[in-house]
């Protein structure tokens, strides 16, 4: 006999279905199968059932080799490290629950440490942007139930988000939009053409590096005034329609991605979306949202920003809460030499941050929570494996449009393993019996 | 003396990099789908590279050794694609501009046929740029 | 439980009648008692004032909206940290503190209970989320339903009885306390970019007019016989004129009489009636409709309202009225922020700067606290800022200094550039009421208790009642040499008890309490239709599926604290 799980939430990308269907084995040990997920999804679901997974902590030594350590002195390990250093990391965040982060960041005060999330290799530069220019957004029932313009600027759902387009922006048929697919216009601005762009009424294929201009050229073309023959690679009268088809929809939407927030201009391509977006209010109904990567970066920024009042690159090391990206951000710290213990989570900067960033981790102590062997294991003093979040433990997430769902457990961990939360739990505790000593 | 062109270089998602981490980066499979370069026919071309050629990428903040593929999402002539992970961030751009951001999209990198040499599985790509001792 | 005694303070309770009598307050297990034993530790409140624990009645403290508005404002924080001290964890933000900041000013001043004024009920799971995180005080939110599908449905056909079952569903769903309704109409129009005005404009595709929302929303409220009113934000908010629709608005409540086993009496509460007070056509005849709303009101007594007072200080706006949002940054072009929440809301935000400089902003200021001098009965009018609206909840002291003195308004109004304007728009210069303790308890304990639906727990000091209460540092038999005294007493209590715990002594944080979620279960009759509709929504057209919606847990509410009503004989 088998038990099938409805409702269940794909912990993967920022798109956080929550329409999942899991069959599991009676005994609830065993997940056997996984239905209405991408492939993506499927593959996270099923490979935590893997029969070569890495049960328990794991030290580096000095020949290269690992050795096997029980929790608690993993526990140990990383309450000494956080308690001896002078400006501690702590890194991720991103593919964990709400309540992990929590605990996390009552560990970063207590160590005065400098917390950050994948907002700094992913939508870092779009929040610079918001707290620019501000964010006219909705949730992505509203695109479902209204749009008739859907722009993907810079990002490709196909690839990253790909059940994004059939759940909420291109296919569904909503409230006001009951033909679907056929109620909707899709403009696709990428230098390539990608999958996402071969769907679209309308591909603008931008010369890269270029975004900013087209935005403003785009600005120019509502108002009517001049153009020049060619912007950004775009053919001025293409401009135009592409002007036109955004003023005439009765309500729009433009999604972002890293095409934007990690060209050149950076945060100031975001401004430029944002004032768009902000233009076609005067004319429609028009939104903007920026397509979160992993499944609970969201949630990461509003924890931060509830328990500290700022999204990312917080740093406590004064004993109260600063932000200034390009002082408080991890790469910057990193590759400046500033940090000297590394704790990373939910995450895996090993494979993710330009290697300048990573080779100073493997030179400190450090300590990487993940349930997978990455890159960021790999050059870690401490491995510590966790249950798999969302698969093997519950806990809430927020969804790119930041609506909360709580992630639903399906299986046991294999014996013995500790979630991040539990893991942290005793961390924290460890560490405030060693401040209370000191 | 082998031929080299130079392309501008991004990086991104893709499906089959995104079920290669979660199937686990110590796996083969996730070299498949991230330790390569996408390229325009035009550019493989200039290149004078066959598909599915080794290539060594390089830019002024390193170099490293991918599979040059015939782009399936072009045409993009100018522009190279690798997959975000350790392959395309040992070359991209770090600098930030005070922003926190690295540079990943947009770097001028240069590309020469490198038949004969490997490309690295993903974690040990990185453990060997880091000086990391390995068993 | 510990015990404790208060001895020898001035009491000031309106539930008992008490004004400023010298009486000892007796704690024992959470309540207030009769007597304590001799063990019972002594709390000496010479010379000072005692009330009650504070009840707010209307902040965004919260949620969604207060979060995005912390996340887009780093500036906020520039000069508001605070660090990690003692008991409390490290905090930040003037006009959006922190949620740990949140809770411990609020308990610092005395305020023990406090209710979230819009919560989007897609986005309970994060409300509450922050609720658990803000300590030491009672916390309820108020679900929004003005603008909601289901309601807007089934009130176009004034199908009462399925309003009420739906409401009474997502209360439970959203462990919500109360109905409120935010610019009824006017949000879901914003949909498309619209608004509704006034209350006959029609609600775009949805055939119905925001007057018969209001009606209809009080009369589900009355048929589940809630604890707290139908509590609203009027459509055509913060322009000239608007004062019209107000009176529009309250007057829809002419004939409705409450039923409810909480105390309450009122059908309807009005919030920041500030907002909603503006004669004139436009922003150089702007004046004070503060008179005619007030008379309305001191004549209708199923009416309560609060003030929204303006504190002059930068701050952030929020509000479920997300064409407001639009339109106020249009006038002052700073950033905006905005979210459509699918079929039930949206919400804007955008930062403001209410400059002492600016006649519109120095009227609005007189405007907030004539309402409160208007009115004749204090049980009805209770102070707020709409934190962070018109103003920090920090700025509560300040408010009542004004309130209290005659002497520090005349000060605030010579300081205005534009000072002539000020007393030719308003009558504020010939206000000489000064508001007393009894009064101030009457419209910051008693008061909001009452219409809130609580008066049994708290908002007194009546044995039997939660063990709320505030000392202050207020001498009320010794006339005050200088107003400021009065806002320094009102920032920092000398001891503040919560639910019977000690949480504050000598204005630091001595406890993080025993913090509780308060909610309101409605039992109703089976309702099948209902359910079925429900159940049609989240299939097609709610972007998450309905076993997710529900805010269920520890991590969202660890102590939950249940009204129980049973409507099943409604």
């Amino acid at each position: 006999m088998t038990k099938t799980i409805t409702d269940v939430i794909c912990p993967f990308c920022g798109t956080l279905c929550d329409d999942i269907e899991v069959i599991v084995s009676d005994d609830g040990k065993k997940l056997l199968e996984v239905n209405n997920a991408c492939v993506i999804g499927t593959e996270k679901f099923l490979h935590s059932q893997s029969s070569d997974r890495i049960t328990r902590p794991r030290m580096h030594q000095e020949d290269g080799s690992w050795k096997e350590i029980s929790y608690d002195e993993a526990v140990e390990y990383t309450a000494q490290m956080l308690a001896k250093a002078r400006k501690p990391l702590l890194f991720g965040w991103s593919s964990t629950n709400c309540e992990a982060q929590s605990v996390g960041n009552e560990i970063a005060e207590m160590s005065r440490a400098c917390c950050d999330n994948t907002a700094a290799t992913c939508h870092g530069t779009s929040l610079i942007a918001i707290q620019d220019v501000g964010l006219p957004s909705c949730t992505l029932g509203e695109i479902k139930n209204r749009a008739d313009r859907i722009i993907f600027w810079g990002c490709n759902p196909a690839h990253a988000h790909p059940r994004h387009m059939s759940r909420y922006s291109i296919f569904p048929r909503g409230f006001f939009t009951g033909k679907g697919q056929m109620s909707r216009k899709l403009i696709v601005v990428d230098p390539r053409v990608t999958d996402t762009a071969k769907m679209a009424d309308m591909h603008l294929q931008v010369e890269q590096g270029k975004d900013y201009e087209l935005l403003d050229a785009l600005r120019v073309a509502f108002k009517g005034e001049w153009l020049p023959d060619v912007v950004a690679g775009i053919p001025g009268e293409k401009i135009r329609e592409a002007a036109d088809v955004m003023k005439s929809g009765r309500f729009g939407i433009i999604f972002f991605g890293m095409g934007v927030t990690q060209t050149l201009g950076k945060n100031h391509n975001i401004d430029a979306a944002i004032a768009v977006t902000k233009d076609l209010n005067e004319y429609t109904k028009f939104s903007i949202m920026p397509m979160r990567g992993h499944y609970n970066v969201t949630g990461s920024g509003e924890v931060f920003a509830w328990q500290f009042g700022f999204p990312y690159a917080v740093d406590l090391t004064r004993g109260f809460a600063r932000y200034n990206p390009g002082d408080t951000s991890t790469i910057d710290l990193l590759t400046r030499g500033e940090i000297d213990a590394m704790l990373t989570i939910g995450s895996d900067p090993g494979a993710h941050f330009p290697i300048s960033a990573v080779k100073p981790i493997a030179k400190m102590p450090s300590v990487c929570i993940d349930p997978h062997l990455t890159p960021t294991s790999g050059v870690s003093k401490l491995h510590v494996p966790v249950a798999f979040n969302g698969v093997e433990t519950g806990g809430n997430c927020y969804r790119m449009d930041n609506v909360p769902i709580d992630c639903r457990k399906v299986v046991e961990p294999p014996e013995g393993m500790l979630t991040d939360e539990e893991f942290l739990i005793k961390v924290r505790d460890r560490l405030k019996q060693l401040k209370e000593a000191a | 003396m082998t031929k080299s062109i130079t392309i501008n270089l991004i990086s991104g998602r893709t499906i089959q990099q995104g079920v290669a981490i979660e199937g686990g980066k110590e796996k083969a499979n996730y070299r498949t789908a991230a330790g390569i370069i996408e390229l325009d026919p035009t550019d493989l071309k200039k290149l004078g590279a066959w598909k599915n050629t080794n290539v060594r990428v390089t830019s002024p903040y390193g170099s490293v050794v991918v599979k040059a593929t015939e782009t399936t999402q072009g045409p993009h002539p100018g522009v190279a694609f690798i997959p975000m992970g350790p392959w395309a961030n040992s070359i991209i751009d770090p600098n930030t501009y005070s922003t926190g951001m690295p540079t990943f999209k947009g770097t001028p990198v240069t590309l020469e046929v490198a038949a004969n040499e490997p490309i690295l599985l993903g974690i040990e790509l990185v453990q060997k740029l880091c000086g990391v001792k390995t068993a | 439980m510990s015990e404790y005694i208060i001895k020898n303070g001035h009491v000031f309770d309106p539930v008992q009648g008490i004004k400023g009598d010298k009486k000892d307050i007796s704690i024992k297990d959470g309540k207030i008692v009769d007597k304590v034993s001799s063990s019972a530790k002594v709390i000496d409140a010479k010379d000072k004032t005692v009330m009650a624990g504070a009840v707010e009645i209307h902040a965004h403290i919260a949620g969604p909206k207060v979060n995005l508005g912390r996340i887009y404002r780093p500036e906020d924080k520039l000069f508001s940290c605070t660090p990690t001290h003692g008991m409390e964890r490290m905090g930040g933000g003037a006009s959006i503190p922190t949620t740990f900041k949140t809770g411990y000013e609020y308990a610092k001043m005395g305020y023990t209970t406090a209710m979230e004024a819009a919560m989007p009920p897609l986005f309970s799971r994060h409300v509450h989320e922050e609720i658990r995180d803000t300590p030491i005080i009672d916390e309820g939110a108020f679900p929004v339903f003005g603008n909601n599908w289901f309601v807007m449905e089934y009130l176009k056909n004034h199908e009462i009885e399925n309003t009420a079952a739906y409401c009474a569903w997502l209360l439970r769903a959203t462990k919500g306390y109360a109905i409120k309704i935010v610019n009824p109409g006017g949000t879901e129009a914003w949909g498309w970019g619209l608004n509704c005005l006034s209350i006959h404009d029609p609600v775009p595709y949805f055939d119905i007019t925001p007057a018969e929302i209001i009606k209809g929303l009080i009369e589900a409220n009355e048929y589940l016989g809630l604890p707290h009113s139908m509590h609203i934000h009027p459509n055509n908010l913060g322009n000239p004129g608007c004062y019209e629709t107000t009176l529009d608005t309250l007057k829809l409540a002419e004939g409705f009489k409450t039923k409810n086993k909480f105390g309450r009496e009122q059908v309807m509460h009005l919030t920041h009636t500030q907002f909603h007070s503006y004669k004139g056509t436009n922003w150089g005849d702007f004046e004070s409709g503060a008179k005619e709303v007030t008379d309305y009101v001191n004549k209708n007594k199923n009416i309560t309202i609060d003030t929204g007072n303006v504190t002059l200080d930068e701050t952030t706006t929020m509000t479920a009225d997300g064409p407001f949002e639009h339109h106020l940054c249009g006038l002052n072009h700073l950033k905006w922020a905005n979210v459509d929440v699918e079929l039930e809301t949206a919400a804007g935000v955008v930062p403001y700067i209410y400059s002492p400089n600016i006649s519109v902003c120095a009227i609005q200021w007189a405007i907030g606290l004539e309402i409160p001098l208007m009115m004749k009965d204090p049980m009805r009018c209770y102070i707020t800022t709409d934190h962070p609206n018109a103003g920090p909840f920090t700025r509560y002291p300040r408010v009542i200094k004004w309130l209290m003195s005659k002497k520090a308004r005349d000060a605030q109004v010579n300081a205005f550039k534009h000072k002539d304007k000020v007393l030719s728009q308003t009558s504020i210069g010939s206000l000489d009421r000064e508001i007393s303790l009894y009064e101030l308890a009457q419209m910051t304990r008693a008061g909001p208790a009452k219409s809130l639906g609580l008066s049994a727990m708290c908002g007194g000091l009546k044995p039997g009642m939660d063990a709320d209460v505030a000392v202050y540092n207020f001498n009320p038999d010794k006339p005050v040499a200088n107003p400021d005294d009065i806002e320094t007493a009102f920032s920092r209590c000398a001891a503040v008890f919560k639910s019977g715990i000690q949480v504050v002594s000598n204005g630091e944080i001595v406890s993080t309490g025993n913090k509780r979620t308060l909610w309101v279960d409605v039992h109703v009759k089976d309702n099948p239709q209902v359910m079925r509709d429900i159940n049609e929504k989240f299939v097609k057209f709610y972007s998450m599926t309905q076993n997710n919606y529900e805010a269920l847990g520890h991590h969202f509410v660890p102590n939950p604290y249940a009204l129980e009503v049973d409507a099943t004989q409604a």
